[in-house]
């Protein structure tokens, strides 16, 4: 805050500068990410509306309880842990990487972008591994009084209210069984992550590109590393709306 | 920073931070808060395996890790996309708006919450061609919750 300091009596909208002090790049990428956040918030919000709407919803404790190579061992919250935290490392380095463009430090920008890449490919490959693990994984539902296998697609899933079996399945006898889930979450679920998943990817591939410029000194040239700011700002945006999936869809 | 940075736009630079420890030490917050979240959300599914779940305090827990989610929100806006550093008349360009949120949220979470208690009071059908109410009203409830 100390710099609202300097521009005491400056006569900011008397023309001739930018009343923001920002270039007009950076300025229109804070309003294409606030437009983004809108974007997100409505797919969130009509996610919650009809979450509301209905009697029964998904436990997400009991649809993303694996990790890899752990089986069928139950462990609720533990993958999508470390997904977060490797959003919020590579967050870190690339506030290190705008940091050292300050510092017009193009080998410090170059390896925390690179950094940063490798964060965003990490997190990509854990959410292919979770969508791979949710249409592939079977589990018993019963449907019409017959125990079915399904998995987690957009037309169907098999995490709706638990009733007591009375059928003749020797498996089932005397337990619990699920019944067909709310069809709607399914299509949240992939809609919301994939959405997501996609701005992770452009988010890598602007940076891959920024990486690129700045390993050919395009940024040392031009005497300003700005743009690694805007991809920045970008990438941020990526991790803020991630923490909101997190709660909204793993943790609530 | 070199001067040829400074253009009509750019009157003069926000001062940098010489060191990366407010970076750091947002890192660290941000951690710990989501740490405190998964402690919530590991909370709430031990509620959950009871038999009788005590849905106040589900919702209680919840409304805290919301609030933790909105810090974690701040930190990163505020330190990792610099916006606690640009001018106050940006700031607010981007803020206010945001503010919208207030009214979308509430509204369409009610909407939801009027959807559902309509359809259970009539079963799925409008007032008009309700010729009685369901005898048993909770079964057909879950059922139609679990169609939709």
């Amino acid at each position: 805050m100390s710099t609202i300091a300097v521009q005491q009596g400056t006569k900011w909208w008397s023309g001739g500068r930018s009343p923001f002090n920002a270039n007009y790049g950076k300025v229109m990428m804070w309003y294409f990410l606030m437009s983004d956040a809108f974007t997100f918030g409505a797919f969130l919000i009509s996610y919650g509306t009809i979450r509301f709407s209905v009697n029964h919803w998904v436990d997400p404790n009991h649809v993303f309880n694996s990790f890899p190579f752990a089986g069928h061992t139950n462990l609720p919250l533990a993958f999508v842990s470390l997904m977060t935290f490797i959003l919020i490392a590579s967050s870190v380095t690339m506030v290190l990487a705008v940091h050292e463009g300050h510092k017009m430090n193009r080998a410090g920008v170059e390896k925390y972008m690179l950094m940063t890449i490798i964060g965003g490919i990490a997190f990509l490959s854990c959410q292919a591994w979770e969508w791979t693990h949710m249409l592939t994984g079977q589990h018993p539902v019963l449907v019409d009084g017959v125990v079915e296998y399904w998995n987690t697609t957009v037309a169907h899933n098999p995490f709706g209210p638990e009733v007591a079996y009375t059928g003749t399945d020797p498996l089932f006898i005397g337990k619990e069984i699920a019944t067909p889930g709310p069809i709607a979450f399914g299509s949240y679920f992939f809609e919301i992550t994939g959405f997501h998943g996609f701005h992770v990817f452009s988010g890598v591939i602007i940076n891959i590109v920024m990486y690129l410029k700045t390993k050919m000194k395009h940024f040392e040239l031009r005497g300003h590393y700005e743009m690694i700011e805007k991809a920045g700002l970008y990438w941020h945006f990526v991790d803020l709306v991630w923490v909101f999936v997190f709660l909204c869809f793993y943790l609530i | 920073m070199s001067a040829e940075f400074l253009t009509q736009e750019i009157t003069f630079h926000p001062e940098h931070d010489e060191t990366t420890k407010p970076i750091w030490r947002t890192f660290w917050i941000l951690s710990l808060l989501t740490g405190i979240e998964l402690t919530i959300g590991l909370i709430i599914y031990n509620i959950h395996k009871g038999d009788h779940p005590n849905t106040s305090l589900v919702l209680a827990f919840k409304g805290m890790v919301c609030i933790l989610t909105l810090a974690k929100a701040y930190y990163i806006v505020a330190v990792f996309m610099h916006l606690g550093s640009e001018l106050r008349n940006m700031i607010m360009t981007i803020v206010v708006p945001l503010g919208l949120f207030v009214w979308f949220i509430i509204a369409f979470l009610w909407d939801g919450n009027s959807w559902k208690n309509l359809r259970n009071e009539y079963n799925g059908m409008p007032p008009s061609q309700q010729l009685e109410k369901p005898a048993q009203k909770a079964p057909a409830a879950i059922e139609k919750g679990a169609k939709d």
